[in-house]
């Protein structure tokens, strides 16, 4: 890669566990430099969440995954000293993230008004749980949580099953990814007018927003979305929309006209059904189909189904994904060497101007970078 | 001054997942100009859900589109296509999400419009990128969670593979390709010059899962195996999931198995001391916690688990969580109209800027709705015969 789109700018991230962190990732990743603000001793709290019980030195895997190509600076807020470098940091600094509840930065003196003192120039990214006010703002900004809260919990599952939670931190990652938006966003407006930004944003918000179609249609029904009954794939489509049980595996069977379904697959009682009942009638349609589909192997149902130009795919889980060569050929998977142990993770998904974004820099050790940081950036 | 302004994006895309990211790039500020087939536009105009349709079209495409312009071509027509370049040569990003080939063969593809515009950002969705055996299947959101391995994530270990109840893939890569294109057009700024973005919807599903897959590539490459009881992350301990009370559902994160069965009196969780059972026992200490909390209320357990920091809540569906005060503070709704009078409600941008909400009250444009402006805009109105 000749050069990185966000090259020569320089991150402060005072964030910690996920959400702040991966839009550092991001922005390193895309070519800027980034600094972890750490806390002497302990650091970023996600250094001890391990996942698996695997660690890769000090640090978890998890924290190596999520901050890798970053430095790291430790920094006690509450020391006068310590403080007085940070900001010293700050007026060099482009950028600056943090995830702390509303109110933490403000009290150890780098709230935006203060900030925005020492730098006009920079753009402040906060993210928060459930926003600055409000009777829910100082509750734990968690990702299970915020999925429970922002009724997400009702879109995935049968009809007849609890609430069921995404199984990935999906409020986390997007909040993390709309920082990101917001913060180039500012970027691009600075390089015309001169002026930072204070860029904010919520979980709770980040999960709303995410649910933007089926909340628009629930504001103009006024009716609650139902999950399908049957293999709920969306509770807003319609009969086939969902992952069936074959005679050797599952599909996935996306939207496809009911009697082209049925001719297709050979399904007379399929006919049965008019394509207009395919939402009213979604269960039993699907019922139906599904009993169908117990009778044959996936590769039998496919090679019929795509046959016939229908959206239909396996389902796949990552040891047969990794080994077939639509995988391979996208080359997500890059090998860092952190402290001579090697780590397997996945690369930025954007490419520019055609190539893929590999990153080689490990994860920094707790105040790794603290010498050289200041040489560069201090003195 | 919105962060966006004076921008120009002509958007090619259908659907969500260009689409959602055209949104986003409107909100900011951009003028966002889609590009319709005459007659049929977005075929999500067409794509009605739940029975739920607002002026003989799709609900989803009127969230999706508000804040937008519409400008009807048929790219196969030269002289429509002709107008279209000319449009592209102004603009400062082009944005499309058909499958590989396709714009090379309408003679809109990076090469050709480099040539014409070198500054452009030219932002590009696949579902399985440009090369591969997949390169040709269709990009829908349910396949790829399918293909991804992200099915086994969600729901109990002895249930069926189980896919998100959301587009998932299609917004990820949206909002992958408005980071793509807000980067390239930063670095415009900077050396002036433009750039291919591309993303494509297997990748944006892939990083989705970056922690639990960097896990499989160094464990030896363990599969996930999902939770028996209540699973709310394959890999995490007990008690991480959804719980059943006496009047609705509880969710508890991660917590303290000990401190739980003091402040619930749970007494059969009081021996688990040792943390490692946490996960290894996940489905045994979830199974008792089950039965435990189904005794009384959500909002009983909540008044013994809340003040001890725990991290819990009551588990919401719309109803409920649009009447609660820290949903109504956030003013997350917001209100848009069509040119034809017609007012729907919907969420606006989640970011704020300067302490500012961006409310457009801009409806989603009828086909074609912008074409005379834009022939204005961009000087292609034919002169008068005289």
């Amino acid at each position: 890669m000749s050069r990185l789109p966000l090259e020569g700018l320089l991150v402060l991230e005072f964030s910690q566990y996920l959400s702040g962190p991966v839009a550092g990732l991001r922005l390193a990743d895309l070519g800027a430099r980034v600094i972890k603000i750490e806390r002497p001793g302990r650091g970023d709290a996600g250094r001890r969440l391990s996942i698996k019980d695997m660690w890769t030195d000090d640090s978890s895997l998890l924290f190596h995954t999520i901050n890798r190509n970053k430095e790291s600076f430790t920094a006690d807020l509450k020391n006068a000293e310590d403080l007085a470098l940070v900001k010293k940091l700050i007026e060099k600094a482009d950028v600056l993230t943090h995830n702390f509840r509303p109110g933490i930065m403000e009290k150890v003196g780098l709230g935006y008004t203060e900030v925005k003192r020492i730098n006009q120039r920079i753009i402040y990214g906060a993210i928060s749980g459930y926003g600055n006010e409000g009777p829910w703002k100082d509750r734990p900004g968690q990702d299970l949580l915020l999925q429970s809260m922002s009724g997400l919990a009702y879109t995935t599952g049968n009809a007849k099953d609890n609430p069921m939670p995404f199984g990935l931190a999906i409020a986390d990652n997007l909040c993390g990814s709309q920082l990101v938006q917001g913060i180039l966003g500012a970027l691009i407006r600075r390089h015309k007018t001169g002026t930072g930004a204070l860029i904010e944003i919520s979980m709770l918000e980040s999960l709303l927003d995410f649910q933007f179609e089926l909340l628009t249609t629930y504001h103009s029904s006024g009716l609650l979305p139902e999950r399908s009954g049957v293999n709920n794939g969306h509770p807003l489509l319609h009969a086939p929309y969902g992952i069936y049980n074959t005679a050797d595996g599952y599909i996935a069977i996306a939207m496809i006209n009911i009697k082209q379904l049925a001719l297709a697959i050979s399904c007379k009682d399929l006919l049965n059904f008019d394509q207009k009942d395919a939402f009213s009638l979604r269960d039993e349609i699907k019922a139906v189909l599904a009993k169908h589909l117990l009778t044959q192997s996936s590769s039998c149902w496919l090679q019929k189904l795509h046959a016939n130009d229908l959206w239909a795919m396996e389902v796949l889980d990552w040891e047969r994904l990794t080994k077939l060569e639509a995988y391979k050929v996208l080359q997500m998977e890059q090998a860092i060497n952190s402290h001579g142990k090697s780590i397997t993770t996945t690369r930025c998904p954007i490419r520019i101007n055609g190539e893929r974004i590999f990153s080689p820099k490990p994860a920094p050790q707790l105040g790794e970078d603290n010498e050289k940081i200041k040489d560069e950036l201090i003195k | 001054m919105k962060p966006l302004q004076d921008i120009i994006v002509v958007d090619f895309s259908q659907f969500l997942s260009g689409p959602s990211a055209g949104l986003r790039l409107a909100d900011m500020g951009a003028q966002v100009i889609k590009i319709e087939r005459p007659g049929i536009g977005d075929i999500c105009r067409q794509l009605y859900v739940s029975n739920v349709m607002i002026e003989g079209e799709s609900t989803i495409f009127h969230a999706i589109n508000r804040n937008k312009q519409s400008y009807a071509a048929d790219l196969k027509k030269t002289e429509d296509l002709e107008k279209v370049k000319k449009i592209v040569a102004q603009a400062d990003v082009l944005m499309h999400n058909f499958r590989p080939g396709v714009m090379e063969r309408l003679g809109l593809d990076y090469e050709t419009i480099k040539a014409i515009n070198p500054q452009i950002v030219y932002a590009e969705v696949s579902g399985y990128g440009d090369e591969g055996p997949w390169k040709d299947l269709p990009g829908q959101d349910l396949l790829l969670q399918a293909v991804s391995g992200l099915t086994w994530l969600s729901s109990n270990r002895s249930d069926s593979p189980t896919p998100m109840g959301v587009a998932v893939v299609d917004i990820l890569a949206g909002t992958h390709i408005a980071q793509g294109i807000l980067a390239a057009l930063y670095q415009r700024a900077i050396t002036n010059e433009g750039s291919l973005v591309q993303v494509s919807m297997l990748e944006s599903i892939l990083d989705f899962q970056f922690e639990v897959l960097t896990c499989f590539y160094n464990d030896g490459r363990e599969l996930p195996v999902r939770s028996e009881v209540n699973n709310g992350h394959a890999y995490l301990s007990a008690p991480y999931g959804i719980y059943k009370t006496a009047d609705g559902y509880l969710a508890l994160a991660m917590g303290n198995i000990t401190q739980l069965a003091t402040l619930l009196q749970c007494d059969p969780l009081q021996h688990f001391t040792n943390t490692a059972e946490w996960f290894v026992k996940r489905d045994e200490i979830k199974s008792i916690l089950a039965g435990h909390l189904t005794a009384r209320t959500t909002d009983e357990w909540l008044s013994v688990l809340e003040p001890a920091d725990i991290w819990c809540a009551k588990v919401m569906d719309y109803d409920v969580l649009v009447k609660e005060n820290g949903y109504r503070m956030l003013n997350m709704e917001l209100k848009v109209k069509t040119s034809n009078g017609l007012s729907i409600t919907t969420t606006r941008c989640p970011i704020r800027i300067d302490g500012e909400i961006y409310t457009s009250g801009i409806g989603a444009p009828l086909l074609g709705e912008h074409n005379e402006q834009i022939d204005e805009q961009f000087g292609l109105v034919e002169p008068a015969i005289v």
